[in-house]
């Protein structure tokens, strides 16, 4: 018997654990003492550190910057993004490296949406280590490899943290798509080997994606589906703040045909 | 669509395992549908040569599941198709093998042609023009599927190689008239094709051209 007979006294105890603090956590209303100078703290959206294993999903506006912090070193972020207002678009991640002629994002690069459109731009990035081509370890690839992949386990695998992340958006098995890894990397050999990236890297990695889009964005925090060791995975930060909208003369914007074309459809889209 | 018979001289069977069941001309240019079950081979037969054949599977008693190309390529290792290959589902299942093929190597990274991607690659003006996802859209609404079935998918005697410094892009493709991909069904099946009908760069050659589906029990 636990002493908790009662509901006043299950009350109180739960009550009581109101004010508890733990690594990972959304903080509300958010605080982060190392925001960009220049953002005010009332524009901040969100602070959250994501668990090892765990995972995350939120609407944010246009305009909106979104930093994953790679705490210690050890985060593989993979990343789904939907357009908000119409879910059935979404990040299409061949047409991210096939219409930007380049596999590996990083800075500057755009990530496309499957309607040609500019959904998030990765303004700043500190890592270097990202991969398009390996998408999230699911149930099965988990189990081969610790024995489970369940939510309810010890080891659960990226594709149903992010199954979740969606389903909270009213998303389901169709929605989820081929995702981004973030700050673990793969390399193309020229004979197509997948040269992975595992790290684990320097702390306190940091990205920012600009929000060119009003998006629902779901991230698992899950090790890499090529990572050979034993579970490993360290904590995920995400902040958020308010920025303005890319401008005509915003320099992502316009360095290539391709990009420039991508926030016109963009643009498009929200002249309404 | 033209019906063929069995022809026993016709080099296009050489090599296929039991009694055909199918035999269809796809045109150039059009999607195409069909249901297999487990043990079945496909042959796509590139009748002309570098004609790039955009191909899905979904899992016949559960369309949510289908084609993967990221856990395809994580598994292997490899971002090329190759003889061997396992096309694994998004829920790590094996789909499809690529039981033969004689070109070295299909991709599954460079994705389906769009009109709105194709206003990206080549500008506006290419936005009325025939593409892929609508060949994919038009099969799949017929089974009740919509545009979030839609993921990556294969591109069979399509060249896309990465190099060193990450450019990658679609480059004259290295199949030829004749040359073949046999797959091998490990579960039932619904494949649906888009006859790529892109005249804006290498992967038909500048000209959208017919291939063969031959099924074999």
């Amino acid at each position: 018997m636990s002493g908790l007979a009662d509901p006043g006294a299950a009350r109180a105890h739960a009550r009581a654990m109101g004010d508890t603090v733990v690594e990972a956590m959304p903080l509300l209303p958010p605080r982060a003492d190392d925001l960009p100078a220049g953002v005010a703290p009332e524009d901040l959206l969100w602070e959250e550190t994501i668990a090892a294993g765990g995972y995350a999903s939120r609407r944010i506006a246009r305009g909106t910057r979104l930093r994953l912090i790679d705490l210690r070193g050890d985060a593989c972020a993979s990343l789904l993004l939907f357009n908000a207002d119409m879910p059935a678009e979404r990040l299409n991640i061949a047409d991210t490296v096939k219409v930007q002629w380049n596999a590996y994002p990083t800075t500057g690069s755009v990530l496309l949406s499957d309607m040609g459109r500019a959904l998030a731009s990765i303004e700043t990035d500190e890592a270097g280590t990202h991969d398009a081509f390996c998408g999230a370890s699911n149930r099965e690839s988990n189990a081969r490899r610790y024995g489970d992949g369940s939510n309810s386990g010890e080891t659960p695998n990226a594709r149903d943290r992010l199954l979740l992340g969606a389903a909270k958006h009213g998303l389901g098995r169709r929605d989820v798509h081929p995702c981004l890894n973030l700050f673990k990397g793969v390399r193309i050999a020229l004979d197509g080997a997948v040269e992975p990236q595992i790290g684990p890297f320097a702390a306190g990695r940091a990205l920012v994606l600009r929000a060119e889009m009003d998006l629902i964005v779901v991230l698992a925090n899950c090790p890499h589906v090529r990572d050979e060791r034993p579970w490993s995975v360290t904590p995920l930060r995400a902040t958020a703040w308010r920025g303005p909208v890319a401008g005509q003369d915003d320099p992502i914007r316009n360095a290539t045909p391709e990009r420039r074309r991508a926030f016109l459809n963009t643009e498009d889209l929200y002249r309404r | 669509m033209t019906t063929h018979s069995q022809n026993a001289g016709d080099p296009h069977l050489a090599g296929l395992p039991g009694p055909v069941v199918h035999d269809e001309i796809v045109a150039a240019r059009a999607p195409w549908r069909h249901r297999m079950a487990a043990g079945e081979t496909l042959r796509v037969v590139d009748l002309d040569g570098n004609q790039a054949v955009d191909f899905l599977v979904y899992a016949a008693a559960d369309d949510a599941e289908r084609y993967s190309a990221q856990d395809t390529i994580a598994r292997q290792g490899n971002i090329f198709l190759r003889t061997g290959s396992v096309l694994l589902s998004n829920e790590g299942r094996a789909m499809m093998t690529i039981a033969a093929t004689s070109v070295d190597y299909h991709d599954t990274i460079g994705g389906a042609c769009s009109c709105e991607s194709n206003t990206l690659r080549y500008g506006h003006h290419t936005k009325a023009q025939h593409a892929c996802v609508d060949n994919f859209l038009e099969a799949n609404l017929h089974d009740g599927r919509a545009k979030r079935d839609i993921v990556s998918n294969v591109n069979f005697f399509m060249n896309v190689p990465v190099e060193a410094d990450g450019a990658l892009g679609i480059v004259d493709g290295i199949s030829a008239p004749g040359m073949t991909v046999d797959l091998h069904a490990e579960m039932d099946v619904i494949v649906v094709v888009s006859n790529c009908p892109q005249i804006n760069n290498p992967c038909n050659g500048f000209n959208p051209t017919p291939v063969r589906m031959i099924v074999t029990a």
